[in-house]
């Protein structure tokens, strides 16, 4: 085998190559090439490092020295410099945001310091498509580890007392539904990976199929093992093209080891995965919607009970994990239950992964174990609100969750204090906001989309979640009456208790928990017809304040619908009647001369 | 080296072999460096030569566990090529006016032996 001196790791995840990773391996090839180093060092492609948001993301090992936002312009130059002259390019390092610091290695900066990497742990150091690499890394032992030294109920126990909870939403203990999938009769039951992670601003789960998808693939066949399953489906969207190139590439190769097939190991154990593709319907990522899908037919959910567990896929016993429960399998059996259960809190073990969006510096996605703050995580992982703003409220958990305002910042992420403060835990979404976003806004935003996705199958659901969003319509066009607070109020309780499945008995709670947290501005809305935020584009005028204007003339060159006259260097003024409220002129403005109101 | 796993020992065997694919990337700190002074100084004085023969006397010896390594200009630009040896827990030794063979010797003596080559270190000046 060669020996390399150096490997340069281009994150090839969805967020860098949409960033421009894939033209930076190719320069990087190219100058390696050039230099004649092509047998001293190697360039390889891995999954997603976290720091989404500055990529295209490199690390060159031995270092571990981390640049970012590298452009093929660049790659000469750390050839160069780095590669052959041994000199860090300090330009192209992380620059910490509090201290004016640039930072060399990734594991020195605080968006990484305080993290701690179990589901994400091949993620960014491995080649995912290289099944040696995730073999060299403890791959595939664990699942050694269960055929040879283990029986299915020993298996089982040991998830169970990991204590390790779903981390698709619905945070049921693991163990449990194993052993109810294990103790339903049958000889034919399945193992079905739920990878259709639908929730906006979420991709903890494309991360782990991107960056790890063989890890995946082990956990399935230890569960296969566990409870008496020869196949298993993996049920992924459609719209993660690379997660499905990935898991391809890594189901292909994990046949040819056998590793997947018949007499896996030599053991006699048989187990194999196929993969079926969502087309983007959030529904799906419902259990028995997704079932119903991965059996061809329309991918509607049907009330519970039966569990899947006991009838799921064909009517047979089945087993229904998501991604990042199955990332978490493999180490829990190498390391045992008693170091998952040191990890975390009481009620909550474990990591959990979380994509953070919004308004905040490092948007990304994160590792963080079970018990640190919201305050940790927003201000210290996430460095914060970019521009100076005041933080307002985080949305966890998507579209199902709630927000959790400023007052609560230091409550510790558990499943327990989330669902208390009104929102979830969900499958990992979190979404920053600051002074400037509406909440009104954001709980019409939200049920929009749960609306749009609703499959109609039930009433409450299909009819209930329009007429809420209908009043929150008329309420940001400052047409909101007396009494549809409480309207709203009557109608999600009403939906919560009757609708058939997650989807709807989840779709009010951003209304609810916006109304909980932020019922002034609910009030401002209706009676006052204002918007505290200034977000509501029907409620706010935007005037020019005379005594800072200086007539530059900025203003008028922005406006797309000519609103704003003016003599040069006099107070100009806008034509309410032309202005479509772009806010174009308040952001160009150098003088803080337009007032919104 | 691709086939079917048919065993728990095979499994193990191919993990050993893989394990230097990824061992560059882990567990750094704990490692034996070389640390090959790379400036103009010293690329012009032989650097690269040195470099390769360090990283083919590794190779041809299985050795995967120590990171080779390139740094600037230090100032004492007669000296080149300069070599510097750290193994954990154990001082620096830098080694002067390294050429392709004395970088094996030293992989050799010093890596492998654990014998510090006294009479290439650098002079007290």
């Amino acid at each position: 085998m060669e020996i390399y001196r150096a490997h340069i790791l281009v994150c090839r995840g969805t967020g860098c190559t949409a960033s421009g990773s894939e033209p930076v391996m190719e320069a990087f090839e190219k100058e390696i090439e050039k230099h004649g180093l092509s047998k001293e060092v190697k360039v390889l492609l891995t999954g997603c490092l976290g720091l989404c948001e500055l990529g295209p993301n490199i690390i060159i090992y031995p270092e571990g020295t981390y640049y970012c936002r590298v452009k093929p312009e660049d790659v000469p130059e750390i050839v160069e410099e780095h590669l052959v002259k041994g000199r860090i390019v300090e330009r192209l390092l992380y620059k910490e945001r509090a201290v004016e610091e640039r930072m060399r290695a990734l594991t020195d900066i605080n968006f990484y310091k305080r993290q701690k990497r179990v589901a994400l742990r091949n993620c960014g150091l491995i080649n995912p498509e290289i099944i040696e690499e995730y073999i060299a890394n403890d791959g595939y032992r664990a699942l050694a580890k269960v055929l040879t030294e283990m029986t299915p109920q020993q298996v089982i126990d040991e998830v169970t007392r990991s204590g390790l909870r779903g981390r698709g939403g619905g945070g049921f203990p693991t163990g449990r539904k194993w052993q109810f999938a294990k103790d339903a009769p049958g000889d034919i039951k399945y193992v079905v990976c739920n990878g259709d992670e639908g929730d906006p601003g979420a991709f903890m789960d494309r991360s782990i199929l991107e960056g790890d998808p063989h890890t995946v693939l082990e956990a399935m066949a230890i569960a296969g093992y566990a409870i008496g399953a020869k196949e298993g489906y993996i049920y992924v969207r459609a719209e993660y093209p690379l997660a499905v190139k990935r898991l391809e590439i890594a189901i292909e190769q994990a046949r040819e080891r056998g590793l997947l097939g018949k007499n896996i190991l030599g053991t006699g154990f048989e187990f194999d995965i196929f993969l079926r593709l969502g087309s983007g319907a959030f529904v799906c990522g419902e259990e028995t919607a997704l079932l119903a899908s991965i059996e061809g037919r329309r991918g509607e959910p049907r009330p519970r009970p039966p569990f899947p567990a006991i009838e799921g896929l064909w009517g047979k016993p089945t087993l229904i994990n998501n991604v990042e429960t199955y990332a978490n399998i493999p180490p829990i059996i190498l390391n045992g239950a008693d170091w998952f259960a040191s990890i975390g809190t009481e009620r909550s073990k474990g990591t959990k992964v979380f994509a953070i969006g919004g308004k905040i510096n490092n948007t990304g996605l994160v590792e963080i174990p079970m018990g640190t703050t919201l305050r940790e995580v927003i201000y210290e992982i996430g460095g914060g609100i970019p521009n100076g703003k005041q933080f307002k409220a985080v949305q966890t958990g998507g579209p199902s969750g709630g927000c959790i305002p400023a007052s609560l910042l230091d409550m510790p992420i558990e499943y327990d204090t989330l669902t208390q403060a009104g929102s979830m835990m969900g499958s990992g979404g979190m979404i920053v906001m600051d002074e400037d976003t509406c909440m009104v806004d954001i709980a019409k935003f939200f049920l929009t989309f749960t609306q749009d996705e609703s499959c109609g199958k039930c009433p409450p659901c299909r009819i209930g979640t329009k007429r809420m969003l209908e009043i929150l319509e008329r309420v940001t066009n400052g047409e909101g009456r007396e009494g549809d607070i409480e309207l709203l109020e009557s109608l999600a309780k009403n939906i919560k208790a009757s609708a058939l499945c997650g989807l709807g008995q989840t779709a009010p709670n951003p209304v609810l928990s916006t109304l909980r947290y932020f019922r002034d501005e609910y009030e401002a809305h209706i009676r006052e017809k204002k918007c505290p935020a200034g977000a509501c584009k029907a409620l706010i005028t935007y005037e020019i304040i005379a005594d800072k204007c200086k007539g530059c003339g900025l203003c008028v060159k922005v406006c797309p619908s000519a609103a704003i006259t003016g003599e040069r260097r006099q107070p100009h003024a806008i034509d309410r009647e032309k202005c479509l409220k772009c806010n174009s002129c308040f952001e160009r403005c150098p003088f803080g001369a337009i007032a919104k109101k | 080296m691709m086939g079917v796993i048919k065993s728990i020992e095979e499994l193990e065997k191919i993990r050993e072999q893989a394990r230097e694919l990824i061992n560059l990337r882990k567990d750094n700190e704990n490692k034996t460096r070389i640390v090959v002074g790379m400036g103009t100084c010293g690329i012009s004085a032989g650097a690269r030569q040195v470099l390769l023969a360090i990283l083919d006397e590794l190779k041809k010896r299985n050795i995967s566990d120590v990171i080779v390594t390139e740094t600037g200009c230090i100032g004492m630009c007669r000296f080149e090529p300069m070599v510097d040896v750290i193994k954990p827990n154990q001082p620096k030794v830098t080694y002067v006016n390294v050429d392709a063979d004395k970088a094996r010797q030293i992989v050799a003596r010093h890596i492998v032996n654990n014998q510090v080559v006294d009479e290439w270190v650098i002079p007290n000046i």
